[in-house]
């Protein structure tokens, strides 16, 4: 435009005419007018809560919660605040999400290479299992494992048992607790300078292969140190680890780890529908590595594992890495579904009991949001870090 | 630079609807009569209380109280809807202005009075929380509920009484909490708890719901006082006197021994009482901002509380709940009502 009009000033065009000045005027005025909105927003807000007489403030959080809930990974009793309940509530939203995503992972990484496998039967098992699963919705699969599982098994009393250590009813999976004695402390040192000793072993042995191509069966070394020594330790420390054994007392199993039904119902349905989600996009992964790095493996004389593990995997993962993040997010989410059977979560806990019985609507909302934002944020991180380091080098 | 613009213009946009969007303060009476219907909360299913039926009509106790709110303001008891809420979403609903009346078995407490920008009308059923348990259980007392599991509804004063119960008698117990009472039922047949706890009244309603209703019992012992009641929006004072007086007159009428039945005879009465009641002498009706004759239809419509009470929850009824602390003060009961003058 500005070439074709002789320029009149050496100055430039004048200031409104300037696409940069222009630019950055509307970005401060839509700045501003963003701000302006959230500050009409909240003010509002506060305003028309205090002429209803509706109490604000986050004080609520030290008053004593006075309810019980089933599962805590801190201590908690009703004596406790609200604000405890926030965190038993988040750390189960915690546990859920983690133990999912360990699941859904293994599993959905299986049913992508499965799905992709020469074997006609592997092959259309895993499709059928990815369409079906993948197909229906999450909320009713939570129902399908808690109401059509989990419930059906038998009462406490009738207890399915293992040996007389392990039990299982529909009140949920007994196990016996381990309980340090005196020289747990030495125990747990000895464990963790087995788990050294591997990780010293492994960078030695590919050290040596590098150097001279040998190769060392670090795999099988490896876990027979992890499975020997604990194992000698035990013995060798005095045993000392006592196992406090559930047992029939009254109306339910006492003592022991517990695994409630609602926990399980979440965490299977959670895991499976994802990983249905994660295989496809495993398969997808492992398609986008080009044919030829397949046969330049193969002529290269690598079997069919070896290819797959070292050529096709960390190619592929390149392609995975970002959808797979979104499936991790997507789990993390679909734990709030928990509070439709009962499994303690932050939406349950925090957002159904500690909303109501407080009343405090805006804050406890806004904390719960701000929450899942926080942990959607952070995994998010985590995803990205590690995509970078397997992302293609720009050399 | 096109997206810069484009922010621009969003902003404007959301600048436009939230300068739009003042409402103008019309007062609760104002906006139903607009509307032509009174929107009331009731519970997702609760026999007695509030429960649709195969059609599609909701009846029940708190029905029947929403019902004579609409009898009173438009002289129809049919000018009302209802929203089924769950336990959890009741406050927020009444709050945010999404129904008119909160009347879904809620239990009047200081923090629900004083906290959330509610006001509870009165009492239109006098509870108390109890425990629901299997009879091979062999229990016959709460006392001995010592380790046992316990189905239970969220957001409700009962998991507080819980709670507080058993710490008091130094007792354990797991509580397993569900959104719905339904679930709740479905947790305790299938043997997830022991126990279902609840108001004794809800605990009646629900055993009539289960498979087997002979299979379980009403433990004795009743551990909290349970008042329930209308709640209305804190701040509109004559919403509130309406919705407090169409219940005053339904004991009142009771007391006067007006009915249903008898009650376009009663018009002729001589009674001062039962005159100021329906309207033929006084203006009451004006006093609140209804019509005169909003006591007669009332009663005619709706009736007093003793028929609401027989017909919903009373003996004969699959509840079969004996009147007890809900009879009139003058028959031994605590219901009891400011006269109408």
């Amino acid at each position: 435009m500005n070439s074709q009009q002789p320029v009149s000033k050496p100055s430039g065009p004048k200031p409104w005419y300037d696409p940069r000045v222009r630019a950055l005027v509307f970005q401060a005025l839509a700045l501003a007018a963003v701000f302006w909105a959230g500050w009409v927003l909240i003010d509002n807000t506060l305003a028309n809560m205090e002429s209803r007489g509706i109490s604000t403030g986050f004080g609520f959080l030290d008053q004593s919660a006075g309810f019980g809930i089933i599962m805590h990974l801190i201590p908690y009793d009703a004596t406790m605040s609200y604000g405890r309940t926030f965190w038993v509530g988040l750390l189960n939203t915690l546990l859920v999400s983690f133990l999912g995503i360990v699941a859904a992972t293994i599993l959905g990484f299986l049913l992508g290479v499965a799905r992709l496998s020469s074997n006609w039967l592997v092959a259309r098992l895993a499709l059928v299992y990815i369409e079906v699963i993948r197909n229906i919705p999450l909320l009713l699969q939570i129902f399908f494992w808690y109401f059509a599982v989990l419930r059906n098994l038998p009462a406490p009393r009738q207890s399915l048992e293992l040996a007389g250590l392990a039990f299982l009813n529909n009140r949920g999976l007994y196990l016996p607790d381990p309980v340090a004695q005196e020289g747990a402390g030495a125990l747990f040192a000895i464990c963790l300078l087995a788990v050294v000793a591997v990780v010293v072993l492994r960078i030695w042995a590919k050290r040596r292969q590098r150097a001279t191509g040998r190769i060392f069966p670090t795999f099988r070394v490896g876990l027979a140190i992890l499975v020997l020594v604990p194992a000698l330790g035990y013995l060798a420390t005095g045993a000392p680890i006592a196992w406090d054994v559930p047992e029939l007392r009254g109306f339910n199993y006492r003592g022991g780890l517990t695994l409630i039904p609602e926990l399980a119902a979440l965490w299977v349905a959670l895991s499976l529908y994802t990983a249905a989600f994660i295989a496809e996009i495993v398969r997808s992964g492992i398609l986008s590595v080009s044919k030829g790095q397949t046969e330049a493996s193969k002529a290269l004389g690598l079997p069919n594992g070896l290819t797959l593990r070292l050529v096709v995997i960390p190619q592929a993962m390149r392609v995975i890495i970002p959808p797979l993040t979104s499936q991790y997010l997507n789990l993390t989410k679909n734990s709030s579904l928990a509070t439709a059977i009962g499994y303690p979560d932050l939406v349950a806990v925090f957002m159904g009991t500690t909303l109501n019985q407080t009343g405090q609507a805006v804050e406890v909302v806004a904390m719960t949001m701000a929450v899942y934002l926080s942990i959607s944020l952070f995994i998010s991180l985590l995803m990205n870090l590690y995509n970078r380091a397997v992302a293609i080098k720009e050399r | 630079m096109i997206k810069t613009r484009w922010i621009a213009v969003g902003a404007a946009l959301v600048i436009g609807a939230i300068t739009s969007a003042s409402a103008t303060a019309a007062t609760t009476l104002e906006n139903i009569k607009k509307k032509g219907h009174v929107q009331c909360g009731v519970t997702t299913g609760l026999p007695g209380f509030s429960q649709p039926d195969e059609k599609g009509n909701w009846t029940g106790l708190d029905v029947d109280t929403c019902r004579a709110v609409a009898a009173a303001v438009f002289g129809d008891a049919k000018a009302v809807e209802f929203t089924p809420l769950t336990a959890k979403e009741r406050f927020t609903a009444l709050q945010s202005g999404e129904i008119d009346v909160l009347s879904r078995n809620t239990t009047w407490t200081l923090t629900r009075d004083a906290s959330l920008g509610l006001n509870f009308t009165g009492v239109n059923y006098y509870d108390g929380q109890g425990f629901l348990v299997s009879k091979e259980l062999g229990v016959s007392d709460a006392k001995d509920l010592d380790g046992a599991t316990v189905c239970i509804q969220s957001g409700t004063t009962t998991e507080l009484n819980l709670a507080d119960y058993f710490r008091a008698k130094g007792m354990e117990f797991t509580p397993i909490v569900f959104d719905t009472s339904e679930q709740t039922v479905q947790g305790f047949s299938s043997g997830r708890c022991d126990v279902l706890t609840s108001d004794r009244s809800q605990l009646a309603a629900l055993r009539s719901k289960l498979p087997d209703p002979n299979s379980a019992v009403i433990l004795p012992n009743i551990i909290s006082k349970e008042p329930l009641g209308p709640v209305v929006r804190q701040g509109d004072d004559e919403w509130f006197n309406i919705v407090k007086w169409v219940l005053f007159v339904q004991i009142n009428a009771e007391e006067l021994g007006v009915t249903s039945a008898n009650v376009d005879d009663m018009k002729k009465s001589d009674n001062p009482s039962v005159k100021r009641l329906l309207g033929t002498d006084g203006d009451m009706g004006a006093k609140l901002g209804l019509a005169a004759d909003f006591g007669y239809h009332i009663i005619k419509q709706v009736g007093n509380y003793g028929e609401m009470y027989d017909r919903n929850v009373g003996p004969g009824t699959p509840l079969d709940l004996e009147r007890g602390l809900n009879a009139l003060w003058s028959d031994g009961g605590i219901m009891y009502a400011p006269p109408v003058r």
